[in-house]
Order: C-alpha cells, then sequence, then structure tokens
C-alpha cells in the first residue's frame, strides 16, 4: 500500500485538477493478481469474478451498467444477448462473453428472454 | 379481543381467564406473532417434507443432477450453482461424508478451518443444509468462532434519518465511526437524495475515523452508478433468493448478479451480496421448501458466483423465520453456513425480529458471543424512529448496553467506547465539513442554526431547521454535474479539511491496490486491510484465536459509567457539612429516655449523603425529631472500631440509658438494637437504604423511642420496589464500605454533636 507522501503528492493534483476519477482505476493485472491470491485462499470462484472483472476494467461505466440491464430477466432477445457477447468478445473480454452466451442459453429454456 | 366489563370474562361463554394469564398476555413478547409450522407456506424453518434429497451426479465433468433434479429440469438457481459452484475435484469426498461427521469437523477445534472450507466446497445446498440442521446452539457457537473468515470481529452500522438531512448523517456517521463501526450503511426514504446522503456519511465517516467504509443502498443500478464516481466504498444492496420465481420477481438472474458483482470488482469496488431465509416466504413463493434449504441455495449461489461475502441472518424476514420453531437458531446457522462456504459473513441481527428487549438479546447473543465479521449487518447507530430500513434489532437506544455487554462477557463484538467531549468535537467538526463542502461545490447553503441543531441533536425530530429540499436539490446537483468523490476531497482541502480530504483519498487510492476487494475486507485505523487473506481467524481450541491487545481491551472495559473509590469519595466530599461535630467521649446515660443513635467511623468524616441521595445529617435531624415526638432524648454516638451495623447499633444501645439503641450507617441503612440482643439480632431493620425516605426515618426514630417505652411500634413495610436496586447501589455499597473501612479506627466511641 503506498505511504502518505504518495497521497500528499495526489492532493497536489486534486488540487490543480490533474487527478481525476481515472487515476483511482484499479488495472485488469492488479485483479488478475487478485484473483490469484484468491485462488491461494481455495476460492476459484471470487478469482473467478477476478478475472471477469479485469475484462471489464476498461468497459466504460455507461456500457457496463447497459450490459447489466440486458442481463436482467426478459430485457433482450437470443440476439441481442449474442451481440453483446460479440461486442464484448472483440474487446476481448473472452469470460464475460461466455458468461452472457450462458445465460441466453438458460434464459431460452427458462423463459427469460424478451419476447421479441 | 372485544370489550371486557369485567376483567376476564369472555364473550364466547367460556369462564374467564386467569388474572395470571391476562398479565402474562400483556407482555411485550406477545405482541410478535408465532406461527404454526406450515410446510407448504415455507413455514418451516429446518427440514420441509419438500426439501430434496442430497445427491450430485457427475457425468463427464458436468454435473447432470443436484440434490435429486435431473438437469432437464434445472431452475436458474440449480445451472448456476452446478456450472459454477461446486468443486467437483472434492465433490465425491464431501457427499459420501457422513452429514455427523462433517457437523462433527466444523465443531472441532483440532480439524483447521481451511480443511472445512475445502470439503465443504463441494457439497450441495441440501446437504449443506442437513450437516449444519445437527448443530445445536452452543456448537453453533463454537463453530462459528472456529469457522469466521477474519480473525478481528467487527461491526457494521445504520446512518439514516427521516429527512436525509445532510448535516445530522455526518454528525451521526462521525458518531458512529467513534464508537468503532467499520462500515455505515445509508439508504434513502426519498430515493432522489441517494447522492447527497452518499456524500454526507462518506465526509461524516472520515472524520469519525480513517477507513471506515460506507455504502448507500438503493437499487442495484444506482448503487453501481453511486460506486463507480466514488462517491461510496463498498456495496451490500444485492439480493439472491432461493427460488427461480422470486428471483425474477427481484428483476434479477444469478448471471446479472454475476457480472453486477464483477462490475464491482473492475472499478475496484468492495461488494456482497444478501440473502436470508424467510424472504421467499414472505413473498408467498416458497415452493414448500424450508427456509434452510432454500438459503442454503443463495448461499451456495453466492460463491458460485465469485462475490466475496454475504449478508445473511433473515434481513428483512428475520421475524418470520423468527415466528416458527427453531427458527432463530436457523438464523445463526445461515451464518455459519456462509463462513462454511469460505465467504465473509455479515451476520443479520439487522431488522427488528421482536417487540421484547429480552427475545431479541437473546437472538444475537450467541453471535456476540462467537464473533464474527460484522457481528451486525445494521446497528441502527441512530434512534429506531430515524432508521430508514426499518428499526434494527440494535439501535442508538442500545448503544450502552451493547458496550456494558462486551464489558460484562469480556467479548470484542466490534463497538468501543466513546467519550463526551471526543463525540461533541467529532459532531462539530462532521457538520462543518459538509457545510463547507456543499457550500464550496455550490450544492446547497446549510444555515448556522440547522448545523448547530445537527450537532447537538439525538435525532431528526431535534432539527427543526433542516430544509427538506436541500438534499433533493443537492443530489440533482451532484447527478447532473457528474461530481465526483476527487471534486468532494478537493472542496474538503480547499475549506480546511486536510485530514478529511487525506482520509477520503487514501480509501480511492485503496481502489487501485483492489487488496479489499478480498474476502472478509475492512480498514483498520491506519488504512491496514484485515481480511481473510491479511488477518485470517487462526481458532483452534482456548489460547487461540482473537484476543484483543491491550489498547482495544482498554477501549471494551472502560466505558464512561464507570466509577473508582476515588470517585465516590470526591463525590461524597461535595455534600461536606460542619454541622455534626465532636463533642468528647461517649459515656453510659442512666436517663431511662435516653436513645443512643450510633454511627459507622466514616459519618462525619468522609461520608455525607446516604444512596437515596438524603444528606446523612438531614437523616440524623429526622430520627432525632422522631424520638422528641414520642418523648425521648436522641444522643449521637459514633463507633469508630467497626463498620458492622448491627454491631455499632448494639453499641450505641449499650450506652444508652433505655438499652434501646438506633444504628445508622452512613449509606442510610439504619436498625433498632436492645442492649441484651445477640449482635445479629435486633428490633426492625431499614435494609434498603437507597429506598429509604426522611418519613421514614422519623418513623424508625419514633419507633426506637415506643420500644425504649415499652409501648407497641407502628409497623414499618420496608419500601420495595421492581427496580434492580442491587444493580444500581452495589457498586456504591461496595466504595462506601471501603471508606467506612478506611475511617475505622481502635478509639472508643466518641459523642458527637448536630448543630
Amino acid at each position: 500500500m503506498s505511504g502518505s507522501d504518495d497521497v500528499d503528492g495526489m492532493l497536489a493534483g486534486v488540487r490543480d485538477g490533474t487527478v481525476t476519477m481515472a487515476d483511482f482505476r484499479i488495472t485488469p493485472d492488479t485483479l488478475r493478481h487478485q484473483a490469484d491470491v484468491a485462488r491461494a485462499h481455495e476460492n476459484p470462484q471470487l478469482a473467478e469474478n477476478f478475472e471477469r472483472a479485469a475484462e471489464l476494467v476498461d468497459v466504460p461505466d455507461d456500457d457496463v451498467l447497459a450490459l447489466y440491464e440486458l442481463l436482467r430477466p426478459r430485457r433482450a432477445t437470443a440476439a441481442e444477448l449474442e451481440q453483446a457477447a460479440a461486442g464484448l468478445e472483440t474487446r476481448g473480454a473472452i469470460r464475460n462473453a461466455a458468461l452472457v452466451r450462458e445465460a441466453a442459453a438458460v434464459y431460452a429454456r427458462r423463459g427469460l428472454l424478451r419476447a421479441s | 379481543m372485544s370489550s371486557e366489563a369485567v376483567p376476564g370474562t369472555r364473550d364466547d361463554g367460556e369462564p374467564p381467564r386467569l388474572g395470571r394469564f391476562r398479565f402474562m398476555d400483556a407482555q411485550r413478547v406477545n405482541l410478535d406473532g408465532f406461527a404454526v409450522e406450515d410446510a407448504g407456506l415455507g413455514l418451516v424453518a429446518f427440514e420441509s417434507p419438500a426439501d430434496p434429497e442430497p445427491s450430485l451426479v457427475v457425468k463427464d465433468g458436468r454435473v447432470v443432477e443436484l440434490d435429486g433434479r435431473p438437469h432437464a429440469d434445472f431452475d436458474i438457481i440449480d445451472e448456476f450453482v452446478a456450472r459454477h459452484g461446486l468443486d467437483l475435484v472434492v465433490a465425491e469426498e464431501a457427499m459420501g461424508t457422513p452429514d455427523l461427521a462433517l457437523a462433527r469437523m466444523l465443531v472441532d477445534p483440532a480439524v483447521p478451518r481451511a480443511d472445512v472450507v475445502r470439503l465443504v466446497a463441494g457439497t450441495t445446498p441440501a446437504k449443506l443444509a442437513r450437516v449444519l440442521a445437527l448443530l445445536r446452539p452452543a456448537e453453533l457457537t463454537i463453530a462459528m468462532t472456529k469457522m469466521r473468515a477474519r480473525r478481528t470481529p467487527s461491526n457494521q452500522a445504520h446512518v439514516t434519518n427521516r429527512s436525509d438531512d445532510p448535516l445530522l448523517l455526518a454528525a451521526d456517521a462521525a458518531t458512529a465511526a467513534a464508537f468503532g463501526f467499520r462500515e455505515v450503511e445509508t439508504t434513502v426514504p426519498v430515493l432522489g437524495d441517494a447522492p447527497s446522503n452518499a456524500v454526507a456519511v462518506s465526509v461524516g465517516a472520515a472524520v469519525g475515523s480513517p477507513g471506515v467504509l460506507v455504502q448507500c443502498s438503493v437499487e442495484e443500478a444506482t448503487e453501481l452508478a453511486l460506486g463507480m464516481r466514488g462517491l461510496v466504498s463498498y456495496a451490500e444492496t444485492v439480493s439472491l433468493y432461493g427460488t427461480e420465481q422470486i428471483f425474477v420477481d427481484g428483476d434479477d438472474t444469478p448471471w446479472s448478479k454475476a457480472f453486477l458483482t464483477s462490475a464491482y470488482a473492475s472499478r475496484g469496488v468492495k461488494m456482497r451480496v444478501t440473502s436470508g431465509g424467510g424472504a421467499e416466504a414472505l413473498m408467498g413463493g416458497a415452493d414448500g421448501r424450508s427456509m434452510f434449504y432454500l438459503e442454503a441455495r443463495c448461499v451456495a449461489l453466492a460463491r458460485a458466483i465469485g462475490a466475496q461475502g454475504v449478508q445473511n441472518g433473515g434481513i428483512d424476514s428475520a421475524a418470520v423465520a423468527g415466528a416458527v420453531p427453531r427458527g432463530v437458531r436457523s438464523l445463526m446457522a445461515e451464518n455459519l453456513m456462509v463462513m462454511a462456504r469460505g465467504l465473509e459473513a455479515c451476520t443479520g441481527n439487522d431488522a427488528l425480529m421482536s417487540e421484547s428487549d429480552v427475545r431479541r438479546t437473546a437472538r444475537t447473543m450467541p453471535i456476540f458471543l462467537a464473533g464474527s465479521d460484522y457481528i451486525c449487518s445494521g446497528f441502527g447507530s441512530i434512534q429506531r424512529y430515524d432508521n430508514m430500513f426499518g428499526p434494527s434489532q440494535w439501535n442508538a437506544e442500545d448503544i450502552d448496553d451493547f458496550l456494558v455487554m462486551q464489558r460484562d462477557w469480556g467479548v470484542d463484538a466490534g463497538l468501543r467506547t466513546a467519550r463526551h467531549d471526543d463525540v461533541a468535537r467529532l459532531r462539530q467538526r462532521a457538520v462543518e465539513a459538509v457545510q463547507a463542502v456543499y457550500r464550496y461545490l455550490g450544492l446547497a447553503d446549510l444555515d448556522d442554526t440547522w448545523a448547530e441543531q445537527a450537532i447537538d441533536a439525538a435525532g431528526s425530530k431535534d432539527v427543526p431547521a433542516a430544509d427538506l429540499m436541500a438534499p433533493l436539490t443537492a443530489s440533482r446537483m451532484i447527478r447532473e454535474s457528474g461530481l465526483t468523490m476527487v471534486d468532494v476531497i478537493g472542496a474538503l482541502d480547499a475549506c480546511g479539511f486536510a485530514e478529511e480530504a487525506h482520509r477520503l483519498l487514501r480509501m480511492l487510492r485503496a481502489r487501485v491496490a483492489g487488496d479489499y476487494l478480498q474476502t472478509a475486507a475492512i480498514f483498520d485505523e491506519s488504512f491496514a486491510v484485515l481480511s481473510l487473506v491479511t488477518d485470517p481467524n487462526d481458532y483452534a481450541g482456548p489460547g487461540t484465536g482473537y484476543v484483543p491487545g491491550p489498547q482495544r481491551q482498554a477501549e471494551l472495559d472502560a466505558v464512561r459509567q464507570q466509577r473508582s473509590v476515588g470517585d465516590l469519595r470526591a463525590e461524597q466530599a461535595l455534600g461536606a457539612s460542619d454541622r455534626l461535630r465532636v463533642r468528647r467521649p461517649a459515656v453510659p446515660g442512666a436517663d431511662p429516655k435516653d436513645v443512643v443513635i450510633g454511627v459507622s467511623p466514616a459519618v462525619g468524616r468522609a461520608i455525607w449523603t446516604t444512596l437515596s441521595g438524603l444528606a446523612v445529617v438531614d437523616a440524623l435531624d429526622e430520627l432525632l425529631a422522631g424520638l422528641e415526638e414520642e418523648g425521648c432524648v436522641g444522643r449521637i454516638v459514633r463507633v469508630n472500631d467497626t463498620v458492622d451495623l448491627g454491631l455499632v447499633g448494639l453499641t450505641a444501645a449499650r450506652l444508652a440509658g433505655s438499652g434501646i439503641g438506633i444504628g445508622l450507617q452512613g449509606k442510610g441503612t439504619a436498625l433498632i438494637h436492645r442492649r441484651d440482643l445477640p449482635p445479629l439480632a435486633n428490633l426492625e431493620l431499614y435494609s434498603v437504604a437507597p429506598s429509604v425516605t426522611r418519613a421514614l426515618y422519623r418513623l424508625l426514630g419514633a419507633n426506637a423511642a415506643r420500644h425504649a417505652k415499652g409501648a407497641t411500634p407502628e409497623p414499618v413495610r420496608n419500601p420495595y420496589s421492581d427496580e434492580a436496586i442491587e444493580a444500581r447501589y452495589h457498586t456504591k455499597v461496595v466504595a462506601l464500605v471501603a471508606i467506612e473501612r478506611e475511617c475505622g479506627n481502635p478509639t472508643p466511641p466518641e459523642e458527637l454533636v448536630l448543630v
């Protein structure tokens, strides 16, 4: 963890407007490191969550919120979910794309897709 | 019940109810609802006939049957748990371990926590539900002591108010932090006020202590948006349910929740999910399953979606679980289930589950003793009426009780004592900080009258100056301007609140490192992360596990109400009087009207006020007046060589011409003695000193005179009451007796005069 000197430096940045929320983004590498830590502590599911998160770091806030909305019950058709999955895949968000595709299949079986 | 003209009469022709039952019916516990078990409605705690037999069939690395259900029939919960939630490597071993053997592993201190967690990862929901149903309450307590993730226990506070008053929120958040809460949860009566509340509570908590985590409980997407802007530092309102129907009614699926969980992590924001037995029954969708089995599905799902922790133990439905047999036990077993799956446990004791103080205390007690990651997932640090989640199991009304309970049991349940002057200083600073930030950012101009009321207030009713429009306007501006925590930090810094700016900046910095995303993470006051990773629970029987350090122990022990002998001596000195003076060594009297009032060694020296608050000299005035009314003459003699009231009275009687003596201790206990009785016998004893009034001392004087004259004394009934007289006064008695002993000396009795 960074010392307080570093925080003083950042405070100066806040003062002159050079520090923004963007400076407080966790990085994909840090999340992958946290995934390793979680695996070492016998929680592969938490690790998988951090791996998925690592893929989402660079996805803009609004897009993240929109994807969440899309995954809620009866919000999307199978095609829309497939489109979202493909979009995620293009960004390199392989795990998230897989999650969306898995959802699409289960939603179809359980009647949770939007009836176009 | 219909109108009752005559007590106990009934309009159904039945015999009248007994007074004893009418009296019992009127006790508060009978305001609670108690339900007959009804499996069809889900009103059953542990085992419903419809709960499935545990089963797990794996084919080619895929789960094809889970708890009696083939894959084709999997609902969304089965499906997600089957695909992601189970460790198939240990599944065969886990499912093959007898229920009782697993139950014993949970309790046995010789079996390491990690071994249990490893095996439990391979159990299905139905299997784990069966295992945990075998544990009795004391076993649940031991298992919780061992199985919780974090070594250091902690607690979470609710900070809300009816007005969304940002100044009061800030003052109360600072106060909650001062009392030791490491997480503070706020919410809104008016949804639009959420951003303002988040800012006010974040600033207030930062004033109170470094490293306090803050959340604002609102609808899922709104809460995430607040987190993205740094306005809160964790999230908890991510609800899971145990049936597909209720899950979907909650407008989510396991996949949307899994995505949400990752979304939080991708912004470096801690989150946990919420579930709790009884929720499905409350919503009429339990499918005939037991509360505990449905919760077992939720907990398995929590692990499967990759959440680091769960708040459960009933939560909003705690009273539903509490209404059925063994329901309260099941609430605790739910918490243990979370721990057994290796997750952070935020252990309920949240929504108030009983009107009875006895019952709600009993519900919390085993968890309080065992310790958990957060004893309460929402201790109402504000008054009941200000709690916008509804009253909590524990509230501002109970903070002193809770602190004293920690001290009684030598247990750290996450709170610490806070001094009046420190809280006053923090409340003022919190209010001034929010006032300054809102002005600086142009959110609102919150005036000084309002500020003064908020600093002093015990609740929002004490802040009539609050403007209800201010938080709404401020929130709209926060939303529309895209304001973030960085702007708040800048405002604090510009307005002279450098320390708080520093603390909130460090909280944002913590996102970058991500260490507080790990299981059961909190920050200590130096921003060190305490979690499963950095502070793992190492309980393995007596002499192991968490023990408070010396400083923490002092915070637990030194409640502000404690008094030393020195404190009481100083308090007594305030009542000193110069009316009582030594006249001469005491000599025996010969007059048959001579009654001697013997007083204890500290009277006239160090003890001036009785336990009833009456001055000792006033008590003596009354005794003398009572004697005089009946034609006797009183003399006051101080007996120096004993603190025993019987001996004081007997010594007085032996000096009296009448043979009758009164004994009076400084603390006010009094008796009438006669010279020929053994020391421990006496004629009348007024033992309840705190209740002896002036009139009673006068009556005692008069009765002593009647004894002297051989007349019949007036019967006196000791003034008993239902007060816990011993709890109120016994510590004082110990100190006053110690002072009496210090004043004792071998010199003979001396006669005093009251001038």
